[in-house]
């Protein structure tokens, strides 16, 4: 350690960035730099991997709870359901789905837009509706609750 | 006062512990004051003292300095047997396993930074398997997975440098080295 304290902040801030000591990349050792590497890639590696398991790949549609149909999500195309009061159109592309258009009064579930990850739900109430996408491997249930 | 008739011995081991365990509970306290932008993405400056601890001392010094600090330090901060407390103690408890074996790596190859990244990996597996198991029973924890995952290693590169150049400064303060 240095036995006075350094004043000035010039000074201070040179003995902060190393002054008169040896510089930090001597503190690295081979095996240091090698192990920085893998975990660095290791960690990149993670990021894709793990958001990955959020992707969908059905769109289920019910209506009063009942599953109408089940679409896959790889063509694009459009699903008429006949609900309580009028026809909700849901359109399917690769990878979302999404409500076209209700008779609901506040369109809530069409402003909802696109939905593209699993578990994300439509519910378009007034004409007793919803669209919810599923992923692969996931469990019914996977939310804790639903609010509407 | 009644003089006491119980008298605790005290060895250089205990104050050497004891003001190495210090400086680590002043470092937590004064982390717990920083910002953190997700809960367990910290610094944990408090790990530069173990790993000096270690590297002078061996394993069981830093076993000693970094249990005391999980215990002490929640003490003071007010998280003694709060959830923080016992993710921290899992964190603690897995980086001192890995560090255990981390030490028979050539020391040629491997210095004090390979150890605070192996130990920092250590100890967020640790509190996410304790978080997952206990807290979160759900995993939906491993999607924050890749977040714990870069702070470990930036912090543990970061706090592995800093030991590593403390280590390099010649010991000033009178060495109590009992056998």
């Amino acid at each position: 350690m240095k036995d006075r304290v350094p004043d000035g902040l010039r000074e201070l801030l040179a003995h902060a960035a190393g002054a008169g000591h040896a510089p930090w990349r001597t503190l690295l050792r081979l095996g240091d730099w090698l192990l920085l590497l893998a975990a660095g890639v290791l960690v990149a590696a993670s990021y894709p991997l793990l958001w990955r398991g959020g992707a969908a790949d059905r769109a289920i549609v019910k209506r009063d709870g009942r599953i109408v149909t089940e679409l896959a999500l790889n063509a694009p195309r459009k699903y008429d359901v006949v609900g309580a009061i009028g026809t909700t159109v849901i359109e399917v592309q690769p990878g979302r789905a999404r409500v076209l258009s209700d008779p609901g009064a506040r369109q809530y579930c069409v402003q909802q837009g696109w939905l593209t990850r699993a578990n994300a739900v439509a519910i378009c109430a007034p004409n007793h509706v919803t669209l919810q996408l599923s992923g692969r491997g996931d469990r019914s249930g996977a939310y804790d609750t639903l609010n509407y | 006062m009644t003089p006491s008739t119980i008298e605790l011995p005290v060895t250089a081991d205990d104050y050497r512990i004891a003001r190495y365990a210090a400086a680590a509970i002043a470092l937590t306290v004064a982390e717990a004051a920083l910002p953190s932008p997700l809960p367990g993405i910290k610094p944990g400056l408090a790990n530069i003292i173990v790993l000096v601890v270690l590297a002078r001392y061996g394993w069981r010094d830093a076993a000693w300095v970094s249990l005391l600090r999980v215990v002490a330090g929640s003490l003071v901060i007010g998280q003694f047997l709060a959830p923080g407390f016992f993710l921290a103690l899992a964190g603690a408890l897995c980086s001192l396993a890995v560090l255990a074996a981390a030490r028979h790596l050539p020391p040629r190859l491997f210095g004090p930074v390979s150890a605070s990244v192996l130990a920092a990996f250590a100890h967020i597996g640790g509190q996410l398997a304790l978080a997952r198991v206990w807290l979160v029973p759900h995993d939906g924890v491993f999607y924050l997975l890749p977040l714990f995952a870069t702070a470990a290693l930036a912090f543990g590169a970061i706090n592995g440098l800093v030991a590593a150049r403390l280590l390099a400064i010649p010991v000033a303060m009178p060495v109590v080295k009992a056998a």
